[in-house]
């Protein structure tokens, strides 16, 4: 049941990756996914980071009840979880919410309004120039929204910790500062550029091959989401345990 | 010239194209006419690579299109226009950019080159000025010539047409079907139209292919489509009142 479509996600992706028509029409399209994808996702990525990094300080904060743990621990949970879990998990669960569905119902309503029969007709290679600059605009712009949302979750962390009492300013910073380890940055980018492609090619599958109506285009947005979802925790699950 | 031997093309159990073999000519209405589900669209599908038949092959100036790999293809694709039922415009797109993206693709032009093309275009199929509209902005009639001006913006030797005038008032449908049919002389490309409109098949329907059931039932002209004692071929024909009433007459 699973081996038809995963062979066909096979086939579409090879069809993806066929050589392009024009590189200069590909570029322009390239750079507008990287503006639609990354600017048009940065103020939900912003919005949830400041809260998701409130929330973890505020429950850190709570759970920690022994006088024996030094606050400045909250600063470092904080961090870490930002940048293993919480920054490109969470963005990438939301971004399948927003870029997932946008782009199965748009390669979805083209498909149902024949316009990827007329780029055939026209001997164009619709996956390559439909699909391609899609995931090329994700796997760049979302670990640089990573990376920002990174920043963000510690700022809200802070802002959340500092005003409520939890822990104080100079803590909070002594703790994100110390006993640092840099290959956990690493494992976070490896798992947002796996989840940009997860997302935007996960997306475009169910997309490309919608069949019937408007009804169909909406189940196809829904199935991009989930099976997005459902793909992405069980990536985050292997790679945490191949790498950390 | 397009010649088709012996198409079939099956969907799941059913049996839609049966065999069907008929030779579309140069410069000239080629019309393949027939009852919903008598699988006029599949046929036009699987003459330009949209459907792969089981069997048969598809013929372009002797060159066999379903024995070509993707590459090959691009060739004969490249030759080809074709206007679909809904007009298939790209919604991201204004008029100009749908009539260029072709020239952009498969062209080394420059800018003003192009937009002389598109601007050619466009006054061809009586739309100069709407340049900047995009397609949410049009009537559907402004569509289908927008759809033709797309078509021919690559100069194709072959033009493929799926119902020109579904959705279409009879005034504009004649517009789009005179259209069809200057084009067609003035380019000598082999026009191929799909329709069950009878207006169209009087009008414009040089040559005429009428399946039924999957099968070629029958070919001829409009000039003796009204004179013919095939039995299903007078059902369709006659079918509505106005056709009944001229019969009589």
């Amino acid at each position: 049941m699973i081996f038809h479509p995963l062979g066909k996600y096979i086939l579409l992706l090879k069809a993806v990756f066929r050589r392009p028509e024009k590189w200069n029409i590909y570029r322009k399209e390239i750079l507008h996914e990287m503006v639609s994808i990354g600017v048009g996702s940065l103020g939900i990525i912003a919005i949830i980071s400041l809260f998701l990094g409130a929330v973890t300080t505020v429950q850190t904060a709570f759970q920690l009840v022994s006088d024996f743990i030094p606050k400045s621990v909250i600063g470092m949970i904080v961090r870490d979880s930002a940048i293993l879990e919480l920054s490109p998990t969470i963005s990438a669960i939301v971004l399948a919410g927003k870029v997932g569905s946008s782009v199965a119902s748009q390669i979805g309503t083209m498909r149902v309004t024949e316009q990827i029969d007329a780029l055939e007709i026209m001997g164009i290679n619709s996956p390559g120039y439909l699909i391609l600059p899609k995931i090329i605009g994700a796997v760049t712009m979302i670990p640089l929204l990573v990376i920002i949302s990174i920043g963000l979750t510690i700022t809200g962390g802070y802002i959340a910790g500092t005003a409520s009492g939890a822990v104080t300013g100079q803590d909070f910073i002594s703790g994100i500062t110390s006993d640092f380890i840099p290959f956990t940055f690493t494992v976070s980018m490896v798992k947002a550029v796996m989840f940009a492609f997860i997302i935007t090619s996960v997306s475009a599958y169910q997309g490309f091959y919608t069949n019937g109506g408007a009804l169909e285009v909406g189940r196809s947005s829904t199935k991009a989401v989930v099976i997005s979802c459902i793909a992405i925790l069980f990536t985050d699950y292997v790679i945490a345990q191949l790498l950390l | 010239m397009i010649e088709i031997r012996n198409i079939h093309k099956t969907f799941g159990e059913n049996h839609v194209l049966k065999g069907i073999s008929a030779e579309f000519k140069e410069g000239m209405c080629n019309l393949i006419i027939g009852g919903s589900g008598s699988g006029k669209t599949t046929l036009l599908k699987c003459m330009v690579g949209l459907h792969e038949p089981e069997e048969g092959s598809v013929i372009y100036d002797g060159r066999d299109f379903t024995r070509m790999n993707f590459q090959s293809r691009i060739e004969i694709r490249t030759e080809i226009g074709m206007l679909f039922q809904g007009s298939a415009l790209f919604d991201s797109m204004n008029v100009e950019d749908n009539i260029m993206f072709p020239i952009n693709m498969f062209t080394d032009q420059n800018q003003k080159e192009k937009l002389e093309r598109a601007n050619f275009c466009l006054e061809r199929v009586n739309l100069a000025g709407k340049n900047k509209l995009f397609p949410a902005e049009l009537s559907g009639g402004m569509k289908k010539r927008v759809g033709i001006a797309r078509a021919i913006a690559m100069n194709p030797k072959y033009l493929f047409v799926d119902e020109p005038n579904s959705g279409l008032d009879p005034k504009t449908a004649i517009v789009i079907d005179d259209l069809i049919q200057e084009l067609t002389e003035e380019y000598k490309t082999t026009t191929v139209v799909v329709t069950h409109d009878m207006n169209s098949v009087m009008g414009i329907g040089e040559n005429i292919i009428f399946l039924h059931e999957g099968k070629k039932w029958w070919e001829g002209s409009n000039k003796e489509i009204s004179q013919t004692d095939n039995i299903e071929l007078n059902e369709f024909v006659f079918a509505s009142k106005f056709m009944q009433a001229l019969q009589k007459k």
